[in-house]
């Protein structure tokens, strides 16, 4: 019973470390897609993100700032890719492509510029993100330890699911929101009635580009102490998968992440105790996924207008 | 008389130029980054073109390209039927794998026997890849994008774990699979490779993606079954209003992109590979197959020339180290000349605006007449 609860504990504490990235771009996914662009470029964001965070917060010694600028660098990239696609109309599959080789190669090229090496110097603890209510629970009872995993954990990840509200309440309960989702299902609707189209979809994909950056910020703050090239290897199209899981929607897309989290967090207790082929166990997120999909998710309805370059009416 | 065209008209009809242009910012772009790191550009971009250009050179920018070509043409394929083969990497990882165990439990397999039977069981499996997304796609409305990007990942760890297996994995220490015995190899002979001065790896692989080249480019363009597949690609309301199966049509555009990006898998085993690694993450081998396709304006013929192109790249930018310039420099190029072919639309884009504004001048023109015609009466 005692290890039960150990390993549950574990599990569930994997189970956010993992999703709180996720997370984040997840919602800035979801932004570019309901406002009706694709944003497959969510992956280079996250890597311009992750490095920027940890560079920004290895020189001034400030995790916070670290993070923000994290965010920003994604923003960058997230407004290279509205220009291209809302401003001039490009093709956002392609578009996004290319965000996706710019972004880890202008990174990785800094990193050999400042660190002549393609790894950055490992952050020390004060300049990682920092744990919440750590060492308030009491260790040596098995029922402390377990709150002590699940609850001690990083400040990001208590505010993301903040963000996933923030989020939830921007799309469902303000005029913002209402537009921004009438924007991805029929722009033409919207101009007629004086909403700008190309300026909601330009703030969208940026505030997409500056999600993601945080997300990738996470990744290299918290549960990693430096940047790699490896650092950033397929969440941001997990990212994309959740939030296609969820149904384009903000609580869905959260649903999506920690069932990603937390078939992570079960590799990583059935890892250590060995015995099962730790590739098959790596494969469980995805069938996992697939299955409910099939299971209980089934169709996805796509914002209609996804995709689709606006060209505005004279 | 002939009117002379206006350089927009010009400039907007040919895929050829912008793709060139492109291509020119991108080297533009990355001089840029040289500069700003202080770097010489002339040093960096002669060892580019320096290393691809000497025989031996070539001959590894080709072995290079053999992936790419045919990986691209499985993306190529894919866009003209309208669905984006994203999963181009798991099927190619399954399409290698199932070359690699048909060759080395079939190693006393005479070699004309065996090479084609690695083929087959690598286009096999990358179609059965490539169905299943479809089958999710049309049986439960499943979206292809986020099964794609599931099964890259399946297919991955399924790599990783059959390379694991006794009967499959190196006895060495090496954390791969065993070589692929020499009747599964697609090498030129030593004697030859050593005559010509050509690369180690040199290998025919480079005939069957031209072989390949040409068969999809007659798929696409000759049989009913290509006119059917791009049907749907443009409209498949109207292609299922003239009596296409939708359905039907996407599971065989994906199981067809599938073979081919298997195949893709197969021959770089069989020619560079000689062995699949138990890797720590994707190749990305898929992912350069969609930026080929993109370059090759999905033209079967244009991506035979991009997969060369982007093997140039490759392996030029593997030498780019030797002047001090981190092997990056090529993603940024890359990264760039297809941002620029994205945002190229803008050409056509300007010359519908101006068609429009020509259009809206000549309207307005003949009302004018037409007014001072009233006032006359």
């Amino acid at each position: 019973m005692t290890n039960f609860v150990n390993s549950f504990g574990i599990i569930l504490f994997a189970t956010l470390v993992y999703a709180t990235p996720l997370l984040y771009a997840a919602l800035g996914s979801c932004f570019s897609e309901v406002s009706g662009v694709v944003n497959i470029g969510i992956e280079g964001m996250m890597t311009a993100g992750a490095f920027t965070g940890t560079v920004v917060a290895y020189f001034t010694g400030s995790p916070w700032l670290g993070f923000l600028c994290g965010g920003l660098a994604g923003a960058f990239f997230g407004m290279l890719h509205a220009i291209a696609t809302v401003n001039l109309g490009a093709d956002q599959t392609i578009a996004g492509t290319a965000i996706n080789m710019l972004g880890p190669g202008i990174v990785i090229m800094l990193a050999k510029i400042l660190f002549n090496s393609t790894d950055t110097v490992p952050l020390t603890q004060a300049q990682k993100i920092p744990k919440l209510f750590a060492g308030i629970f009491d260790t040596s009872t098995v029922f402390g330890r377990f709150m002590d995993n699940v609850f001690a954990n990083y400040a990001s990840t208590y505010l993301v699911f903040f963000a996933v509200l923030l989020v939830w309440f921007v799309f469902y309960k303000t005029r913002f929101g209402l537009r921004l989702r009438a924007c991805g299902e029929h722009p033409q609707a919207c101009e007629t009635l004086g909403i700008n189209v190309i300026k909601m979809r330009f703030a969208c994909v940026c505030i997409s580009g500056f999600l993601a950056g945080l997300g990738g910020a996470c990744v290299t703050m918290t549960m990693s102490t430096q940047f790699r090239p490896i650092s950033i290897v397929g969440q941001g199209f997990i990212a994309i998968a959740a939030v296609i899981f969820g149904k384009f929607r903000p609580q869905g897309a959260l649903l999506g992440c920690l069932l990603f989290g937390f078939c992570s967090g079960l590799k990583v207790v059935l890892g250590g105790s060995s015995g099962i082929n730790m590739h098959l166990v790596s494969m469980i997120p995805y069938v996992v996924t697939v299955l409910a999909l099939i299971l209980f998710v089934g169709k996805s309805r796509v914002p209609a207008a996804s995709g689709k370059p606006f060209v505005k009416a004279k | 008389m002939k009117k002379k065209k206006h350089f927009l008209d010009v400039i907007s009809e040919n895929r050829f130029i912008h793709i060139l242009l492109s291509i020119l910012l991108g080297f533009l772009v990355g001089a840029l980054f040289l500069v700003i790191m202080g770097l010489s550009v002339g040093a960096a971009y002669g060892r580019l073109i320096s290393s691809v250009t000497s025989l031996k050179g070539f001959s590894y920018v080709i072995v290079y390209s053999i992936p790419y070509i045919v990986v691209g043409l499985s993306v190529a394929f894919s866009f003209k039927t309208g669905v984006f083969n994203i999963g181009a990497e798991g099927q190619f990882v399954v399409g290698s794998m199932a070359a690699a165990v048909t060759a080395i439990l079939g190693a006393s397999i005479p070699k004309p026997l065996l090479i084609p039977l690695c083929f087959l069981a690598a286009m096999l499996a990358g179609a059965v890849w490539g169905v299943i997304v479809g089958f999710l796609k049309t049986k439960w409305g499943i979206n292809e994008v986020l099964s794609m990007i599931m099964f890259n990942w399946i297919a991955f760890y399924l790599s990783n774990f059959i390379a694991g297996l006794p009967a499959i994995k190196s006895e060495g220490t090496a954390e791969a699979t065993k070589n692929i015995p020499v009747n599964a190899s697609t090498l030129l002979s030593k004697d030859f490779i050593n005559s010509l001065g050509l690369a180690p790896t040199a290998n025919w692989g480079i005939l069957i993606a031209i072989l390949m080249t040409v068969l999809v480019w007659f798929v696409i363009e000759k049989t009913t079954l290509g006119y059917e597949l791009k049907a749907v690609g443009s409209n498949k309301f109207a292609a299922e209003y003239g009596g296409i199966s939708v359905n039907r049509s996407i599971l065989t555009a994906l199981a067809i992109s599938g073979a081919l990006a298997g195949l893709g898998g197969a021959l770089q085993l069989m020619g560079m590979g000689n062995r699949i690694s138990i890797f720590s993450s994707q190749e990305g081998f898929g992912f350069a197959g969609i930026v080929v396709a993109l370059i090759g304006c999905s033209n079967p013929f244009g991506v035979l020339i991009a997969g060369i192109f982007y093997g140039a790249l490759m392996y030029g930018g593997s030498k780019l180290n030797l002047e001090g310039v981190p092997t990056q420099l090529i993603s940024v190029i890359v990264g760039t000349v297809v941002f620029f072919i994205a945002i190229s639309v803008i050409f056509e884009n300007l010359k519908r605006l101006k068609a429009r504004d020509d259009r809206n001048a000549e309207a307005a023109a003949i009302k004018k007449a037409e007014e001072k015609k009233e006032e006359k009466k």
